[in-house]
Order: C-alpha cells, then sequence, then structure tokens
C-alpha cells in the first residue's frame, strides 16, 4: 500500500507519499490557505479534498453569524477558501456536517486502500478501514494542498493481539484505554498500531474507529485495521462507495490488501478482551487509566518513570493515592467527540438513560457527532429518551472534547467525558478535571451523580428492550 | 515576550544562543498553546499565549517567566515533548517567543514534523544525559551554547554533547530544504505516474465531490 502511494525518495531517506483524500476543517486551514496564497500556488487536486466545520460550532445554536466574532471569522475564511478554490464544503446547511472523523466514513469517502491526511491527530480514525490515515500540522497541509502528496517517513508496526471477546458492559473505548494504560503515552512514536485478533473481528465499524481514534494517545500516528467483510458491508451503498461494477473491484482489490495471518511485524502485544473491565482515567494523560473497580495507583506501585507525572495528577485532579475511583462525584457529563459520538455510541448510553433520569446538579448533554448520526438518532426517537432523562440533546460539533466553541467546563469542575484527552486545561478551564471513559459509562455517572460500574445499571442482557443494537 | 529578530530561512547549520530548561514528561501541546488560542486565522499572536494556563498557575515562576530566560533560543525538555493535538500552533508560539532549537529525550511524531517545517531542530540524547545537560544550563544559564547540526554537538565554553538529529531532517536543515513545499512539487510527472496506477483512481474512481 505504501509502495502504491510512492512518488519519490527525497534526499535524507524520507518518501515523498500521494495522499489520496485530505480532510480540511476551519482550525488548521486558514494559515496554510495564506501561505498558499503568498507562494501563488494552486490547490493541486480540489478534487480529493473535502472540507468541513466542526471545532468551533457552537452545539445550542447555529445560526449565523456566530455570537463569536472570532468563530465567525474562522468558517467565514473557510467557506471563502472553498469557493476560491472549488473545494466541497460540507457546512452547517448541507445536512452532511460534523466531525471530519464522523463524516468522512459515513459519506463512505474514507476506504481500505487510500491515503487519508488531515491537519488534525485524530486522523488516525480511518485507519480502521485499512486505510493509512495520520494527522499533519499547518505547514504540511499547504504542502498537501499545494502538491497532494507529503514527506512521510515508513512506519514500524505494532501489532495489537486481542483474543477473546469483550465483556457485556464493556466497549471498545475500555479496551483502547487499557491498552494505553499497558503500553504508556509513548510507546507507540514511530510506529502505526495494526489492531488485530478475534476481539478486534467481532468489533463494527464504529468501534474500530474508537479503537483507532485514540491510537495516537498512546503516541502511534496511525491506528489500522485490516479490511474484512465488516469493512465492506459498512461501506456498500454509502455516497461515496462505488456501485455496480465498480464495487466488485474495489471490493475485489480491498480484499487483497489485508495483511495476512503469518506477515511479519516489527513486534507484537497481545491482550486478552474477556478480563477488560470497564475502564476510567484518574489522571492527566489517557494511559493513566484504571478498571472502574480498582483504586488511585500508589506511587510505589508505579514504574519509576511513571510517578512524576502521577505526583502531578494526584495534586491536580486533588486524588488521593489508593482511593476508589468508583463513587467519584462528577459535575458534568459529556457524550460525543471523534471518538464517541457515533449512532452506536449514542445508543450504548441511551439503553443505560432509557426510564431514568440525571441525577439533581449534574449538567448531561448529548452531542451528535455529525448532522446524519443526529437525524438518525432522531429517527429511532434517542433524542426524546435523552431529554426525557433529563440530558441535553445538541447540534453536532466537537463540542467540549477541547472547548475551542462555547461548551466548556468551569473552574475545577469535574466532567465524565466521552472524548479522547483528560490533558490539563482539554474542557477549557485551566483548573477543570476530565475523566475519560465510554459512553454508557458517562451515561451512568449522569444518573448516579458519581463515577458508576455501568455493569450495576444493565438491565438483563447487554441490550435493554426497545434499544436495538 | 523576547523581540523576534527573525525566523528560521534558508539553510540551518546552527543555532547559537542561550538555553532556557523545562522539565517534565509528556508535556502536551494543549499546555504548550491553550485550544482557546486557536481561535485565530493567523499565527501572529502565539508568541504571548505559549504555556499560558501554566504560567498563570506558576505566579511569575515558569520558566517561560523567569527574567534570566528572556531572550534565550535552546529549549532543553524531557520525553514525549508536544504529545497530543497536530496544532502547528504549538512550535508557532514557541518560535514566536524566541525558541529556535529544542533538545530532549524524545517528541511527539506530529510535533516534530511541525517543528521541522518551521526549520526548528528537534535534537534527541538520551535520558541521563539530558539531565547532566540541564544541570549544566542551570548553574550558569547565562552562558551561551552552539548547537551545531552538521556535528550533531551541542557546545559551550564548558564542554560538548554529541546529540542524535535523524538524518532525514538533519539534510533538509542544513540544505534549506526543510520548507517542503518546492522539493513535493518538483515531481510532477511522478505524481501524475502514481495516480494513473491507483486502483482508487482509476478502477472504481467515485468523486468525493
Amino acid at each position: 500500500m505504501w509502495d502504491l502511494h510512492r512518488v519519490a525518495e527525497l534526499p535524507g531517506g524520507s518518501t515523498q507519499l500521494f495522499v489520496g483524500l485530505h480532510l480540511i476543517h476551519e482550525v488548521t486551514s486558514p494559515q496554510a490557505f495564506a501561505a498558499l496564497q503568498d507562494k501563488a500556488l494552486s490547490v493541486q487536486c480540489p478534487e480529493r479534498t473535502v472540507a468541513t466545520v466542526d471545532h468551533i460550532v457552537p452545539t445550542i445554536n447555529q445560526n449565523r453569524p456566530f455570537a463569536d466574532p472570532l468563530a465567525e471569522e474562522m468558517l467565514s475564511t473557510l467557506e471563502q477558501n472553498c469557493a476560491h478554490y472549488g473545494i466541497v464544503l460540507h457546512g452547517l446547511g448541507s445536512g452532511s456536517q460534523g466531525i471530519v472523523h464522523v463524516i468522512a466514513p459515513e459519506l463512505g469517502l474514507t476506504q481500505p486502500g487510500m491515503t487519508v491526511a488531515c491537519g488534525d491527530s485524530h486522523t488516525s480514525t480511518h485507519g480502521a478501514f485499512g486505510a493509512i490515515a495520520f494527522g499533519i500540522g499547518t505547514s504540511q497541509v499547504r504542502d498537501v494542498l499545494a502538491s497532494q502528496s507529503i514527506a512521510m517517513n515508513k512506519l514500524k508496526v505494532r501489532r495489537i493481539w486481542v483474543d477473546g471477546q469483550l465483556s457485556c458492559g464493556v466497549h471498545a473505548k475500555d479496551l483502547i484505554l487499557h491498552v494505553i494504560r499497558n503500553l504508556g503515552v509513548k510507546a507507540g512514536v514511530g510506529h502505526a498500531y495494526e489492531f488485530a485478533g478475534p476481539a478486534i473481528e467481532a468489533l463494527s465499524m464504529e468501534e474500530r474507529m474508537t479503537l483507532c481514534n485514540m491510537a495516537i494517545e498512546g503516541g502511534a500516528r496511525c491506528g489500522y485495521v485490516n479490511p474484512d467483510d465488516v469493512t465492506f458491508a459498512y461501506l456498500q451503498g454509502r455516497l461515496h462507495a462505488p456501485v455496480a461494477e465498480a464495487w466488485q473491484r474495489a471490493v475485489a482489490w480491498w480484499s487483497s490488501l489485508a495483511s495476512d495471518a503469518n506477515a511479519a511485524f516489527d513486534d507484537e502485544v497481545k491482550f486478552d478482551a474477556a478480563s477488560i473491565a470497564p475502564t476510567v482515567t484518574w489522571g492527566i494523560t489517557p494511559a493513566q487509566g484504571i478498571a472502574v473497580d480498582e483504586t488511585v495507583p500508589t506511587p510505589d506501585s508505579l514504574a519509576l518513570s511513571e510517578r512524576s507525572i502521577a505526583e502531578q495528577a494526584y495534586r491536580y485532579m486533588d486524588l488521593e493515592p489508593g482511593s476508589a475511583i468508583e463513587g467519584l462525584p462528577v459535575d458534568v457529563c459529556f457524550i460525543g467527540s471523534c471518538t464517541n459520538g457515533r449512532l452506536s455510541d449514542l445508543k450504548a448510553a441511551a439503553a443505560i438513560a432509557q426510564g431514568r433520569h440525571v441525577a439533581k446538579g449534574i449538567k448531561a448533554f448529548v452531542v451528535p457527532g455529525s448532522q446524519q448520526v443526529a437525524r438518525a438518532a432522531e429517527a429511532e426517537g434517542l433524542d426524546d429518551l435523552f431529554r426525557t432523562a433529563g440530558f441535553e440533546w445538541r447540534e453536532p460539533g466537537c463540542s467540549m472534547c477541547l472547548a475551542m466553541n462555547p461548551d466548556r467546563l468551569d473552574g475545577r469542575q469535574i466532567s465524565a467525558s466521552s472524548s479522547n484527552r483528560n490533558f490539563k486545561g482539554r474542557q477549557g478551564s485551566s483548573s477543570g478535571r476530565t475523566l475519560l471513559m465510554s459512553p454508557a459509562m458517562v451515561a451512568a455517572a449522569a444518573i448516579t451523580g458519581q463515577v458508576t460500574d455501568v455493569r450495576t445499571l444493565l438491565r438483563n442482557d447487554c441490550t435493554p428492550p426497545g434499544i436495538s443494537h | 515576550m523576547t523581540e523576534i529578530t527573525s525566523f528560521p530561512q534558508g539553510g540551518i547549520g546552527q543555532v547559537h544562543g542561550r538555553a532556557l530548561i523545562l522539565r517534565g514528561e509528556d508535556i502536551d501541546t494543549d499546555r504548550i498553546i491553550p485550544a482557546r488560542f486557536l481561535k485565530c486565522v493567523s499565527f501572529e499572536a502565539l508568541g504571548n499565549q505559549v504555556f499560558e494556563d501554566d504560567r498563570l498557575e506558576l505566579g511569575g515562576s515558569h520558566p517561560f517567566d523567569l527574567p534570566v530566560n528572556q531572550g534565550a533560543s535552546i529549549l532543553i525538555v524531557n520525553g514525549n515533548f508536544g504529545c497530543g493535538s497536530s496544532r502547528e500552533h504549538a512550535p508557532q508560539a514557541l518560535m514566536r517567543w524566541g525558541i529556535r532549537a529544542l533538545i530532549g529525550e524524545s517528541f511527539a511524531e506530529i510535533f516534530y514534523g511541525n517543528c521541522l517545517a518551521l526549520g526548528i531542530p528537534c535534537a534527541t540524547a538520551a535520558a541521563a544525559q539530558i539531565e547532566t545537560l540541564q544541570e549544566s544550563v542551570a548553574a550558569d544559564p547565562s552562558q551561551t551554547w552552539d548547537l551545531n547540526i552538521h556535528t550533531k554537538q551541542l557546545q559551550s565554553d564548558i564542554g560538548s554533547w554529541d546529540l542524535q538529529v535523524e538524518s532525514g531532517p538533519r539534510e533538509m536543515l542544513l540544505t534549506g530544504r526543510w520548507d517542503a513545499t518546492s522539493q513535493l512539487l518538483d515531481h510532477q510527472a511522478a505524481l501524475k505516474r502514481t495516480m494513473a496506477t491507483l486502483p482508487y483512481l482509476n478502477d472504481f474512481v467515485v468523486s468525493v465531490q
């Protein structure tokens, strides 16, 4: 796949790689377009470039102009640039707007065997389709706009083999938090993480996207899952997927891409899905996670290299080493983001919320990842279900994952969040605290007002009546 | 904020200046430049906002606020510096504050590439070496250092340190081709050949429009 996209070898040993799909958004593109204009360059392949707006959009009132003039300026700049260079923009009125890593897959734009680049680190998401997908900075956005290619070094591949099946109440989010907890936040530097094994094959495409989305939180620029029948079934019939005979040719090529069972990897790590419990972060990096029934680790239980950041985390989070995470009161509950803002995520949360009510004093809100996700959820009555349960039902966007919009924590508030980063200040307050967990776990925290093992709220089996999975 | 002389341009064989230390593992780009400052269509104002929340928290004692560090241009960090978000706003903010080179145990990949695209070298050394280097800088913050990209050494009056600089980036820095656009545009014919052989552009072409 790498060789097929190779344009040239560059002095110094890096490869010039063709970019099959370039996704752009309002935050990391304006300076790239400005640089293009400075150099009097044009966009090489506007027909391989797709834009949307996600980071700065409000989730309550999306009427233009936005209340925030800076946000308005960023969107107008994107609109002007797209119009000027002939780039398709999935804007607010389009019906197809949403978080870039949600819309490209759901529109069938992301396909196996492609190279996908976007000025956003969570571009690793698209590797779930068997694509080589990676985040880039603004100078590289400029380069891809100008040349539809990028200078890259070949990555090593670490295979993360997961045996068994995830238990009831345990989701892809728990699996990736568990993997990162064990491998750390920097073990993936220089690597792609290829997820494989029976547990991965059993995951839906949306779950695979959650997994690959957070590869970057383990330091791996790319996540990857071999394309298979689950991938093809997801793609078939989507807007930009091939049809008729072209579909047959596509599936034939895609099927040939999968690395075989005996392929050599730079290294391999194994996990057992059945041993994984709902997982929650307690600290300030995504690797500082524990099973919901465990206690915050004590310094002496940690590797020497982890102690300094753990000390910072105890202070910042105001958590005692050795204390339980279950029962910790929360203030805000956020369901959404490019990690967990898809229909199956909302359904998993709805299954917990159904027939119950958000605890007193808790702010809980659901932000669909895209307009398509929102409409599909509304068609199933999830919006009413959430509202009845005391959740707010919002318009699509990145929302409180990174607080570049009105959704943010206030002061030292603690959030239960289905997003991807628990860095200091990440959710918009310089002292705000984030606990990462699955959407179902966020819903459970909203209902009880504290960190709760979602398995205690499951009815009969994993899928309560009335909620099809 | 220090006065900006000029941003990197052309071949970069050497970075000369005082050094400052920022200790800590896994310092992410949200800390380097909090997301609220990404609401901009130009990078110009970012120099004043670098490490804003960390600096507020430390009330003037952050390394970027200490008077002795003003005007320093070589930043010495620890491991996995620049992890998290791909925002180029992070190296832009560092550059606009005055940083022209970084030395650390390791750097997150996207951050590293973003620095290179701005002509800012990121050199690495083993953890123990970084620690003694940080001690040497702390002992006399007013001393000046030369980071030599040719010899991959950091030198001052008190000694010389061997560092690692990856061969590809080193070549790009030395030749001034770290600004990759022109290099990529040199291969238009090869680009067309690649596009002509890709199954998804030929055998089952579907437009994104």
